[in-house]
């Protein structure tokens, strides 16, 4: 009895006294999924567009933010470095579809997802020999992001809003508006939403799969800067956020792995579910569940949803 | 020229159905086992046992046992390291609580225990399956890693958090331990793996085999010619769980000597599934050859500027070994995605009609 009313009652009980704590560990949660929803939305765009699972997403948000502090350190504007490091995933977009995907094409998934593994690798590598393993810190004022956090007052206690969570919850909202709207409305989207749905039927209305492979890839590569500079600021650039990326995976099985909303409110609820589950449940179990909270979690949820919150539904046919 | 089956003629069922048909494999294969069980131990020196061939072999096993779920049955894994580690936890456990009992049936039993655990981990399977499996599978590589740092029953309750490998004797020659000596280590090994290996083959050629592959190229059509998927995915589950745990037990008590729960961390799952894909899923002798080329590649790659003479810093090798290997990865899945295997398949067709074309 007295376990049961440990897991069962005791947290709730526990909420229930201090309400400034629950908020602020919904916040931290809030901010956590907003962060995993960028990672995820990285994997979905590139999903959607040519099936291939891209495991090096996470390396990828790495390397971008280590190209952007590397150049910048070398003593270039932080803009200018800005730019350059757009043009270097531009570059890497290029380099991926000409080299791996081209070479690679009609080949099944796993190959695909089995070449990115390879990517990672090289990026590793190549990011390392350049930039060295050591871990960097995100030049957070050069690109006049805040810093400190806001307090307010709370249900008789304090809540503290870190400013670059803001910034970072704010940017995301943008992103994902950004993208909503280039998908829905121009041109290259709907050439995208077309490639989705079927290559073939794609090439033969004479959509370019290489072209939109590079669009896709740049974009992930445009995603993963923005979420390195976030990630980045919340604490160090350094080659173990890559495994922090893995945690885009139970996002995706909670969202479905084609779905752009589903990403974000994956995201949130994995984010959410983490802390609470962290905070209120984990002292029971000695700490450090988070690690794989988020994994059970979607694993319960496939159980029931196979195809995830906002996935196709899954037809099969003989 | 020399190798064609021309002229053998077969009788029986039993030799048409032999796993080495044509003689001069059969030959081959007496070959290399002579080499691996003699020359190897009385020649070889304790770099290339140690460092080379124990690993090799403990990988090429733990390659089998998910080339098993993932080659032959089409079921993503990538809790192959947490599975291994079950192994090395469970036989730890035992020999602590029987030190009496022979070790090699500890080991055996650390394959049961991760057997049973799998099976636990692949019930999602019957309604999940590709990518989504290959997360569900990722909940059971995290969940067991943070069991092994967190529980410390696991590790006796010892300070240092790590398994301990204690001394263990069989026919009053240590085997287990820091006093077993590499030769000996080497052999119980290569027993094990070459007896494990041609027990798959025995399954991969029967029936279980056949509902495996069934099952892989089209569950539902499987089902509809009477294949029930729950007990064959769970059969797979389990077999691979076993492989991957008697690996992981080999892997502690006669390579590494003591480990600790780092070392059965996501990157080893990642590790055997490139020796899987790079290999040539479904396929047993292609795991040998992945072990060999992801494993013995960087040893290669390492020691090979300072044979040239070329001096870099470790670091900077270090960083070149993972580009060049992530490259070639790249590369053998270009030039062919069946892997390794398959090239090894067509060379030997090319050398079956050699020296005509046809």
């Amino acid at each position: 009895m007295d376990g049961l009313y440990k897991v069962f009652v005791e947290p709730f009980v526990q909420m229930g006294v201090a309400p400034d704590l629950l908020v602020q560990t919904l916040w931290e949660g809030l901010v956590a999924g907003v962060l995993y929803a960028l990672i995820a939305l990285g994997f979905v765009l590139i999903f959607k567009a040519s099936g291939v699972f891209n495991f090096a997403q996470g390396i990828m948000v790495v390397f971008a933010a280590l190209t952007l502090v590397g150049l910048y350190e070398i003593g270039l504007p932080a803009f200018v470095a800005l730019a350059l490091t757009i043009v270097v995933m531009l570059v890497l977009a290029f380099g991926v579809e000409r080299l791996v995907l081209r070479p690679l094409v009609n080949q099944p998934d796993i190959i695909l997802f089995m070449a990115t593994f390879g990517l990672t690798y090289f990026l590793i590598g190549l990011g390392e020999l350049v930039f060295g393993g050591n871990p960097k810190v995100m030049i957070t004022d050069a690109l006049y992001l805040p810093r400190g956090a806001v307090e307010f007052e709370f249900a008789g206690g304090f809540v503290a809003l870190q400013k670059i969570d803001i910034a970072a919850a704010v940017i995301a909202s943008l992103m994902v508006a950004c993208l909503a709207v280039f998908f829905q409305r121009t041109r290259i989207g709907r050439a995208l939403r077309a490639v989705a749905d079927s290559h073939k039927a794609a090439l033969s209305v004479g959509i370019s799969l290489e072209q939109i492979w590079v669009i896709v890839w740049f974009a992930a590569g445009i995603v993963a800067l923005a979420t390195g500079i976030m990630w980045g600021a919340r604490s160090d650039v350094s080659f173990a956020l890559q495994i922090i990326a893995l945690k885009a995976l139970p996002v995706l099985i909670l969202g479905g792995f084609t779905s752009i909303p589903g990403a974000i409110v994956g995201g949130i609820i994995i984010g959410v579910g983490e802390k609470l589950g962290e905070f209120y449940w984990g002292p029971l179990l000695g700490g450090g569940i988070e690690s794989w909270l988020a994994y059970m979690i979607a694993l319960v949820f496939l159980l029931f949803r196979p195809q995830g919150l906002f996935g196709e539904r899954i037809i099969e046919r003989v | 020229m020399f190798y064609r089956e021309a002229g053998q003629f077969k009788t029986t069922y039993e030799a048409d159905q032999a796993i080495f048909p044509i003689r001069q494999d059969r030959i081959g294969i007496g070959v290399i086992l002579a080499i691996a069980f003699i020359v190897i131990p009385l020649f070889g020196n304790d770099f290339l046992i140690n460092a080379v061939m124990i690993p090799f072999l403990i990988f090429s096993l733990a390659a089998i046992g998910l080339n098993l779920l993932t080659g032959y049955t089409g079921l993503l894994s990538l809790g192959t390291g947490a599975f291994m580690g079950v192994g090395a936890y469970a036989c730890y456990k035992l020999t602590s609580a029987f030190p009496d009992v022979n070790i090699l049936i500890c080991i055996l039993g650390g394959g049961f225990v991760a057997a049973a655990v799998g099976i636990v981990f692949g019930l999602p399977s019957l309604r999940i399956k590709g990518f989504y499996l290959a997360v569900a599978t990722l909940a059971a590589q995290f969940f067991l890693d943070w069991c092994f740092i967190r529980v410390p029953w696991l590790v006796n309750y010892n300070a240092s958090g790590a398994i301990e490998v204690p001394l263990r004797t069989l026919f009053g020659v240590p085997i287990t331990g820091p006093t077993a000596a590499p030769a000996t280590r080497y052999l119980l090994v290569l027993s094990l793996v070459v007896v494990m290996t041609w027990m798959a083959s025995n399954l991969v050629h029967g029936r279980i085999g056949r509902m495996w592959m069934a099952v892989r190229d089209m569950d539902i059509a499987a089902e509809l010619i009477g294949i029930r998927l729950l007990p064959t995915k769970l059969t797979a589950f389990a077999v691979s769980s076993f492989y991957c745990g008697v690996a992981g037990a080999m892997m502690v008590f006669l390579w590494y000597g003591g480990a600790e729960a780092e070392v059965f961390s996501i990157n080893l799952s990642f590790t055997v599934l490139f020796m899987v894909i790079i290999g040539g899923l479904g396929s047993l002798i292609g795991s040998y050859f992945g072990a060999a080329l992801i494993f013995i590649l960087p040893i290669v790659l390492r020691l090979a500027p300072t044979t040239l003479g070329v001096s870099i810093n470790a670091a900077t090798i270090e960083h070149l070994t993972f580009m060049i290997v992530g490259a070639l990865i790249i590369l053998f899945l270009i030039v062919e995605p069946h892997g390794l295997a398959r090239l090894w398949q067509i060379g030997k067709q090319k050398l079956r009609v050699w020296p005509f074309p046809y």
